[in-house]
Formats: C-alpha cells, structure tokens, sequence
C-alpha cells in the first residue's frame, strides 16, 4: 500500500468504527456475556453421540457417505493398499498422485501398471501435471459420521489444497479412530488456522431447478476407503 | 481483545446521531415499486411455474433434514444469541478480526461504502496487472455492484457459481439469495448457454447434468490460469482469522485456491467470535438452505499459507449502511442473517412474485426487512408492505430473526417518514379524523351506522362491494372486496330483541 492509500485506509476504518459506536449510543445493545450464552444444543448432541458404539457411528457415517454419492469401501488396516488399488483399477487410472505422507505410501506404489506422481510439502506437483492425472490419492484428518462429512487439513498425508481439488478422481482413505460423531467434535480436533477442506460427497449443484447433480468443478468421482481397526 | 479508545477522525457524534444509509452506487435499491415488478412478474405463468417447483422441491427437502436433528430449536437459539452477542460488541471483534488476519500475512482494508469497496478491489487487481478475475458467489460483491465497477475499469469478472454464470450469460439479475438463477428452467439454462457461452458443445441438452458439464468445461481454464479471484465469506472467526466459505460445486475452491492473489468482499457482520462457534453455523446452515446435511464443500483459511493456496490475501470489511442498521433496536436483528434464503422458499409472497420485484438484490421476507433498513426505508418504501405476515419466515429463521415484527415497525416507521415530508393532511388522515369524530359520540355513530345500509346500494352479485372509485375508498377497494352492510345495524337489533322481551 502506498503512503496515500495508507493513510485513506486508515481515515476509512476509524470512520467504520465510530460508526459502529455511534450505532451503539443511538440503541445501546443489550448485555450479552459471551460466557452466558446458551449452548442447549450441546447435551442432547453429546448423548446422541455417547448413545452410538464405534460400529455403529462407522455405519452411519457409511450410510450419509453413500447417501451423497460417494462410493465407500470398509476393509482392514492390512488390505488398504489392495482396497485403493481396486478403486483405482475400477475407474481405470493409470497415472495416479500419491501423498507423500500416506502410511500405505510404498505398499501401493509397489504395484506395477500405475505410474505414481508423489506430491510432499517440498515437491508439490504442479497445477498442470495435477491436471493430466487419472486420479489422487490421500488420507484424512476427520470424518463426521451424522453429516457423511471428511475433513482434509493439508497434513503430509493429504497434500496440499490444490491436490485433491484439480484431479477429477478422489480416492481418500479414512480410519475408525478419526471419525468421530458431530461437527462440533469435529472441530475440537482440528486446528482451524490449517487449511481446511470440508467434503460431503463429490462437487454438485442444485442450480438448476433446485435438484441435486453431482459432478461439477470439484472430483466428480469420490471413492472412501473406510479402515476399521482390526 | 481491547480496542485503542481513540475518537480522532471519527464522525460528528452530535445530532441526528445516525451512521449513515448505504449511498446509492451498488444494487440495493428498486427502479420501481413492489406493486408494479410483482405485477408484471405474476403475469408471467412460465416464472410461476419454475418458482412454485424450485421452492416447492427446497421446502421439502430442509423439512427433512431439520426433522433430523432433534436438537434443532437449541441450534436456533444458540445461533441467535450467538449473533446478537456479537452484534453487541461488533467493533472490539473487527479490530479482534483484524489484527488475527494481519498477524497471519492478510492485508486488511475498510469500505465504508460501495464505492470504496469497489475502488479498493479494482485497485487491489490492478496493482496485480491482472485485467481479468474469477468470482466466487457472493452477496456482498452483488450488493455493491463490483462486476460493473470493474467492467468500466477494463476488467473481466467471470462468476464461476454455475447460476451466477447463468445470470451473467444472460445478462440477467439475481432473484434468489441461494440459486440466484431460480426463475429459469433448464431449457431457459440451455438455450442461454448455447446462446452466449461460445465454447458450448452444439449438441447440448437440457439435462441439468449436461449442463453441468458444459460449465465445467467452459470454467476450467480461466481456473487454472486465474491470476486474481475475488470472494465473499460467509464466516470470519475474530479469535484466529479464519475465513469459511460454504459451496456446493468446487468453484469456490478452485477460486480460493489456485490463483495467486485472494481478494475477500465481507460484510461487517459475518464475524464470529471463535472457531467453535462455527459448530453452530455449520449446522444451522446447509439444512436451512440447500436442505442437505452438509454443503459438499466448505473451505477455511487464515491469512496466507505459505506453499498452499494464495500468496497474497487481502480482506475488505464493508459498512455500506449496516452501522446504520446496527442503529435501529427494532431492526439490528436483520444483521443476523446467515443468507441461507430459507425464509424466501417459505414465503408465499416470493413465490410468486420472485426475487426481481423486490429491487434489492435481497429478495424476500429478509431483503423486505434489510434492503430498506441498509437504505433508509424512503428508498425502499414499499418492501415492508410486501408481506402478509403469515409469519413462516419466522419459523423457518435459523437465527429466529423475527421478520413478521420488523416489517410492521417498518411500516411504521414509512408511515411516520410519510407524515414528516407531506405538508398538508392528506385524504386518509381526514377520513380517519372524520371516523373519529364520529365515533367518540354515541348518537352520531347511530346515524352514521344506519346511513352506512346505502352501501348495500353498491352490491356486487357475490353480495360484495368491488373496486369503487375515489382517493382513499379506491385504493381499499382496488385490492379486496368489502362485505355489503346488513340490512338491519347491531343496535337496532338490540333495540328489537329488547322490545320483543
């Protein structure tokens, strides 16, 4: 910002403000405690959750993940690699981007007939290249089962934004222990100063007369591969 | 979070002690009244048709995954405090907001209105020598008129929200908060795309999933090699700086995400206080608008990552009338708007008329409430009178604004602006002082109750009296029967039945 634009900057915003005290003199606002304001909606919330076993809270969040057009496949910590594979293979990709983080890194990228671009903090694929590839592969930070929502927060396993955004296939791992019930918990476990990327299904619109179609900007494809603990 | 006490260059505190109204630069307020735009707009069974099936389809669906979440009143309630709570202490959250996104490499600016707002963007992209830019959905940018603003300054906007891309493809305005292009069909969406697009496949349908795809690939390289894109949010957490937009298709992602510069329209009032309150927004939020449990995409970020997303981000704070808002003890309320737009797929008013007819680009019960607030209600006088008060907006608020009861203050408060501006008494004043003369005496109302019988003179067939002519019985009877008079008035019943005893 240049000297003039500075100080205009400045002028604007002591305005904004004293407006917004001038606001508060004309109608003062009532007394509202942050401390005090009610959050009925947390213990009803709470004991729905606590009412669910882990199993149960993995089938609902398989149920809302199917119910927004995901495909979901369940299988054990030792069959992800496999699991992946398949979904790869069923959409026929054969250039695939890998997060560099994923624990099953090098037992999928062992696999022949795939050629495997990874993507880490320090090698991030370029735009274009991420635009020429089949499919992408990640893990994944939280999972909310009553919404069917997956959070990405850009960890190693995950890469960054741009990764799962342009290719058009998703392939994303999530494990039993980072699902948990409500959007509340959910963000209690998150650091929301990450980059954050909710995902409720693939990208869709209901611009057009309101009705829901899947499939626009964002992967058009997203296939869940939910790990159970053994 | 204190805020230094400073007042140097602040505004004359003295008489009338108002912030002011939004100027007139930007898209708040109506070429003309409500009356003559829903005329012509229920003239139109083709408009109707797509209303009455869009609002129909939405209805049932928010119905569903509200009924899920037995919780949902407490959700309200907790919204709703949680906005006037933070209404109350806006300005210690902006400055809060302010030094939390500068802290993480954002550059904040302050609009006081419209033209600064645009001023600011157009040179923000400029300083960038970009001379085009993607955009993501955004109220507070169609409020103040951005795309024009920078058209007459040589720069390209693309809206990338496919109805926002429909609306821009056939030079059209918004009439919906959430699906800006309801008042079109997908043959209207077709014939629009292969009209204008340029790159459209010829053979294209009017599948909405072909459609779809033809936005996809008509966006995707201007995505890619955006240099500049330009959002609004929907959230901004005053404790750590983050920024949320909520979105269905991608676009937004890609905007937030692959250019280099960010540039962030907001309204003043979109700031929250902490992250955890998000878990009520994010709830509250999805299943009142588009009806889904979650939207498919919710982005977050917070000033700049460095090796993720854009390098440069710049947040615009907008006034634009709404300190003027904040002013008013009946009408602050409407600042608590999320703009989820389920009060407009309530109304039986919008969905009818449609969102052209009220002007403002807010449609709706909330537009009938803030367009005239944001302006001063002269400028937008005849939206609190578009309304029947049924009071379904109110239900369907997931902040509780109580809609119902900031119209009739509005009306109110046109009638007493009405008085103020006119000079001499006008015809329905010296009726109603008529009426009360008459009233306040028992034999007078006597006569006047039974000369009241000649208007069965005026009967209709139906026994109803129809439009009649004059200044004040006209404009009554223009828009509603009256009832004939009986033939026999209440007291000389009375006096009957009494004698018959």
């Amino acid at each position: 910002m240049s000297t003039r634009d500075a100080t205009a900057s400045a002028a604007a915003r002591e305005e904004v403000l004293g407006r917004l005290r001038q606001a508060h003199a004309a109608a003062p606002p009532g007394d509202w405690p942050y401390a005090q304001l009610t959050r009925d909606y947390r213990e009803p919330e709470e004991r729905t959750a606590a009412g669910l076993d882990r199993s149960a809270r993995l089938e609902l969040l398989v149920d809302r993940l199917v119910d927004y057009k995901a495909e979901v496949r369940e299988c054990a910590p030792a069959e992800v690699a496999a699991t992946v594979r398949a979904r790869l293979d069923a959409r026929g990709a054969r250039r695939v981007g890998v997060a560099a983080g994923l624990p099953e890194r090098e037992a999928l990228t062992a696999g022949d007939g795939v050629e495997w671009l990874v993507e880490s903090a320090d090698d991030p694929l370029p735009v274009d290249v991420l635009d020429g590839v089949d499919a992408v592969v990640t893990g994944s930070a939280v999972a909310v089962a009553l919404t069917g929502t997956i959070v990405l927060d850009a960890s190693a396993d995950q890469g960054r934004r741009a990764f799962t955004l342009v290719p058009d296939h998703h392939v994303c791992v999530v494990r039993e222990a980072d699902v948990v019930h409500g959007v509340g918990e959910a963000l209690r476990r998150l650091d929301t100063t990450r980059p954050l990327t909710w995902v409720s299904g693939p990208s869709a619109t209901s611009d057009i007369e309101l009705d829901r179609v899947e499939g626009v900007h964002g992967p058009r494809v997203l296939d869940v591969v939910v790990v159970r603990d053994s | 979070m204190t805020v230094s006490p400073t007042r140097a260059g602040t505004v004359d505190l003295g008489m009338p002690g108002l912030p002011p109204v939004a100027p007139r630069e930007g898209f708040l307020r109506a070429d003309r009244p409500f009356p003559a735009a829903a005329r012509d707009a229920l003239a139109d069974p083709q408009l109707r048709r797509n209303l009455g099936h869009a609002t129909r389809t939405i209805r049932g669906k928010r119905a569903a995954v509200v009924g899920e979440l037995p919780h949902w009143e407490e959700l309200r309630e907790a919204g709703r405090q949680l906005k006037t709570h933070t209404m109350a202490s806006l300005e210690n959250y902006l400055v809060q907001l302010e030094q939390a996104v500068t802290a993480r490499g954002g550059v904040v600016h302050w609009a006081r209105d419209a033209a600064e707002a645009n001023r600011i963007v157009t040179d923000l992209v400029r300083a960038e020598g970009a001379d085009e830019v993607v955009k993501v959905k955004s109220m507070a940018t169609q409020e103040i008129g951005l795309n024009e603003a920078l058209e007459a300054a040589g720069i390209t906007a693309t809206e990338t929200d496919l109805a926002e891309l429909i609306v821009q493809l056939g030079h059209d305005r918004p009439s919906h908060i959430l699906v800006p292009a309801i008042h079109r069909n997908r043959t209207e969406i077709r014939d629009i795309f292969l009209a204008e697009m340029g790159d459209a496949p010829a053979d294209l349908t009017d599948e909405p999933a072909a459609l779809a795809a033809a936005a996809r690939q008509h966006l995707r390289r201007k995505f890619l090699s955006a240099k500049v894109a330009i959002s609004g949010a929907n959230f901004a957490v005053a404790e750590d700086g983050t920024l949320a937009v909520v979105e269905s298709e991608g676009n937004g992602r890609m905007c937030l995400t692959l250019p280099e510069t960010l540039i962030t329209v907001m309204g003043i009032e979109k700031v929250v206080p902490r992250a955890e309150d998000l878990e009520v927004f994010l709830q509250l939020l999805p299943r009142s608008s588009t009806g889904e449990r979650m939207n498919p995409y919710t982005s977050m970020w917070t000033g700049v990552t460095p090796g993720d997303g854009p390098q440069r981000f710049h947040l615009v704070l907008l006034d634009n009338g709404r300190s003027r808002v904040l002013a008013d003890e009946h009408g602050r309320d409407a600042l608590n708007c999320i703009r989820c737009s389920a009060c407009l797929n309530v109304c039986p008013v919008y969905e009818r008329a449609g969102g052209h007819a009220y002007g403002s680009v807010y449609p709706g019960p909330i537009g009938a409430v803030l367009s005239p607030q944001l302006t001063g209600v002269e400028d937008n006088a005849s939206l609190p009178y578009a309304s029947s008060l049924c009071g379904a907006c109110y239900d369907a608020c997931p902040v509780k604004i109580d809609i119902p009861s900031m119209l009739v203050h509005l009306r109110a408060e046109h009638v007493e602006e009405h008085r103020r501006q006119s000079r001499g008494p006008d015809a329905e004043s010296v009726a109603m002082r008529l009426a009360s003369w008459v009233m306040s005496h028992p034999r007078r109302w006597a006569v006047a109750a039974r000369a009241g019988r000649l208007g069965r003179l005026l009967r209709g067939r139906r026994g109803t009296i129809g439009a009649l002519p004059g200044p004040v019985i006209g404009s009554w009877t223009g828009a509603r029967d009256l009832p004939a008079p009986p033939q026999q008035t209440f007291r000389d019943w009375w006096r009957g039945q009494q004698e018959d005893a």
